[in-house]
């Protein structure tokens, strides 16, 4: 098969070539067959990191959705080991109907196992269970150097720590053991409230986090002055009802990438006028699906496309509490000011439950997500946004990372070095190369 | 609940069929060479589901074994609802003109031993009066290409078996699938130049199959589009045909 394939930002613009492996055995073959040949290598997951974290920097990667395979599962306590190219939303349909549900999702269920640990991936429930990562048992590892490691976090820590957050490089993950959370219902009773400004933002997030298992709130990142940082809140619970049903299927999918971005000024202004005045009460409460209540942007297969041939950056970025507030303001306020964002601007406070891993990105604070179509302008916005970051002592996700500096990455994951330590010497990212070395 | 045996068991197609039959809860018996992949199988498909695996190693090629494995098969399952023939390889086409070894070889692998298991399987299920016998032809086997004329006939046998034994067993209560994929992204064809847009998964053939399966097609073009690509490649005359590079 000669399919290439992008991050899921289509930018960079490196096209990569797959190496498929489709059972474990097959993982230590290609990484001597990569040592022999003198070159380097990545595993490829589902492709869902947006920028150039899952890009090798030989371009060739070690496609794993082959590894598909649930080696054993215990209904219960919960405990499913599985291999590597499973994605979450396979976990769900199975886990689901025996009561259990994922103990932390990201924004997507199109992501593998194997990613969801190499990004150390965090949910609408941080401020409760913390990381993906604290719900891992234990990881089976190929390495090209020293072999096969099963690694918990009693055995091999160091691996472990390294591995969780490692976004690739401490090895092949062939396999996790995953603890997962009991749930009454995968229906959600979900309460959703409209707040004017930023800092009706903060005690609202305040006063309902304690009470709700999940939290998260859109931004109309194109509001200025008084009514800066206005959107909606959503917090939610598992329903007290028994319905543990499967996800529905229906998909709808942007068929071709369009000439040009579909996202622009007019249409953002649009469609968060739109959004924030439709939601006309104060507080209205519902019941959702799982699938539309985490996954709404899962419903629109391929919706990367509609940011047109050039692709789109997602820029993330979290806050520690002290400056949170400032810190947020000043990076809306500087967005607004340039005119460009996303349909999607995403607000999540964290918690502070450590994560075992030693590049995990939530730290306790206020997380900001947005998506930007790639242009020169992002180079002028970006770096402004970098400044009121760093001066915040926040950080950026490399998950979504397709421009951060050497310095910056370095200065805000001083463990870096630890990782790059224990590096698989066959394994290199482009995103890696990148901010290790500039 | 279905009594499922798959011959090439670990290939990706049929691994794909699998877990959607496990989810349904059916019962397998599993053939394919290697012991090991055919253990990890076993234990995703329980997982998904399935309420009983059983496998068995072997290989495929020795037509002598055949008569014996269905014997197996048949004191495992008791009775079969879907036999899927998923076995099969990609032959070096090079190798192949260069050797009639080699060529036979390929005919046995990718034919005669998809024709020993069909006839002995028809029997088991025409004496039952149900079944369906769901084959994975190619598209290759729709007309002779220079590339790959040694797969294409071998395919082509198959299909034809298949249309006569399906007309045979209608008669006895008895389904015969032919599948027919396009280019599909399995190790099989990893390395070759695909054109990318025409490639579909193992996964979306997978669920065309065990949809045909359950309504009883005839014959399944998988993707779809395949039906009418191929229609119009058969119509080229052969004195253009033979000068295509095809």
């Amino acid at each position: 098969m000669s399919a290439k394939r992008y991050s899921w930002g289509r930018y960079p613009r490196y096209p990569q070539t797959l190496r498929p492996v489709s059972w474990r055995d097959e993982v230590p073959v290609a990484l001597n067959d990569t040592a022999r040949a003198g070159t380097t290598t990545l595993p490829w997951g589902n492709g869902r990191s947006y920028g150039d974290s899952c890009l090798a920097a030989s371009d060739r990667v070690l496609a794993m959705g082959g590894l598909r395979r649930v080696m054993s599962v215990d209904w219960d306590a919960g405990i499913l080991r599985a291999e590597a190219g499973v994605t979450l939303a396979d976990i769900l349909a199975l886990a689901i109907p025996h009561g259990w549900f994922l103990p932390v999702t990201p924004g997507t269920q199109f992501v593998t196992l194997g990613g969801a640990v190499a990004n150390d991936v965090h949910g609408k429930n941080h401020h409760r269970r913390g990381t993906f990562g604290a719900h891992i048992r234990r990881f089976a590892l190929q390495r090209s150097d020293s072999g096969l490691h099963v690694c918990d976090a009693n055995a091999d820590p160091a691996l472990f720590s390294a591995t969780i957050g490692g976004l690739g490089l401490t090895g092949v993950i062939l396999w996790v053991e995953l603890q997962l959370m009991p749930v009454t219902s995968s229906f959600l009773d979900v309460v959703s409230t409209r707040f004017g400004d930023l800092p009706e933002f903060f005690v609202l997030s305040e006063a309902l986090d304690e009470a709700h298992e999940y939290g998260v709130a859109w931004i109309d990142c194109l509001a200025r002055g008084r009514t800066l940082g206005r959107g909606i809140y959503m917090a939610a619970n598992h329903a007290d009802d028994t319905r543990l049903a499967a996800p529905s299927k229906r998909k709808l999918a942007v068929p071709l990438t369009p000439p040009v971005s579909l996202i622009n000024g007019l249409t953002l202004r649009a469609f968060n006028a739109l959004y924030y005045g439709r939601h006309k009460e104060k507080t209205r409460t519902y019941v959702s699906d799982h699938d539309r209540f985490f996954y709404p942007l899962d419903g629109i297969l391929h919706w990367n496309r509609i940011y047109g041939p050039h692709g789109f950056q997602q820029y993330q970025c979290v806050i520690p509490t002290a400056a949170a507030h400032d810190g947020i303001s000043a990076i809306l306020a500087a967005i607004a000011d340039s005119g460009t964002g996303s349909f999607l601007a995403v607000l999540k406070r964290c918690g502070d439950m450590p994560s075992p891993g030693l590049l995990s990105f939530p730290m306790a604070g206020t997380s900001l997500a947005l998506d930007f179509p790639e242009s020169k302008a992002n180079q002028r916005l970006f770096p402004r946004l970098d400044a009121i970051v760093r001066e915040a002592g926040g950080r950026l996700y490399a998950a979504k990372d397709a421009h951060m500096s050497g310095e910056d990455f370095r200065a805000a994951y001083p463990t870096w070095t630890d990782v790059e330590a224990l590096r698989d010497p066959v394994l290199l990212s482009r995103f890696w190369q990148r901010v290790i070395r500039s | 609940m279905s009594n499922i045996v798959i011959f090439g068991a670990t290939s990706a197609i049929a691994g794909a069929c699998a877990r959607l039959w496990a989810v349904q809860g059916a019962r397998f018996h599993l053939v394919a060479r290697q012991a090991e992949r055919l253990e990890q199988m076993r234990a995703d498909l329980l997982a998904r589901g399935a309420a009983d695996v059983e496998v068995t190693v072997a290989d495929l090629a020795d037509c002598a074994g055949h008569a014996a494995l269905v014997g197996t098969i048949v004191r495992h399952l008791t009775h079969i609802d879907i036999a899927l023939i998923a076995h099969g390889v990609l032959p070096d086409q090079a190798a192949c003109e260069a050797s009639a070894e080699e060529t036979l070889r390929q005919l046995d692998i990718n034919a005669l031993s998809v024709i020993s298991l069909l006839t002995l399987l028809a029997n088991v299920m025409a004496t039952r009066g149900s079944g369906t016998l769901a084959v994975i032809s190619s598209v290759a086997g729709d007309r002779g290409r220079g590339s790959n004329y040694v797969y294409g006939a071998a395919k082509a046998a198959v299909t034809a078996f298949c249309d006569g034994l399906r007309a045979r067993l209608f008669k006895r209560g008895v389904h015969v699938l032919t599948v027919k994929p396009g280019f599909v992204d399995t190790p099989m064809t990893a390395g070759l130049p695909l054109p990318a847009p025409l490639v579909a998964s193992p996964e979306k053939v997978a669920s065309d199959i065990v949809a045909a399966t359950a309504t009883r097609r005839n014959t399944l073009y998988t993707p779809w589009f395949w039906r009418g690509v191929m229609a119009v490649i058969r119509l080229v005359p052969e004195g253009l045909f033979k000068r295509m590079k095809l």
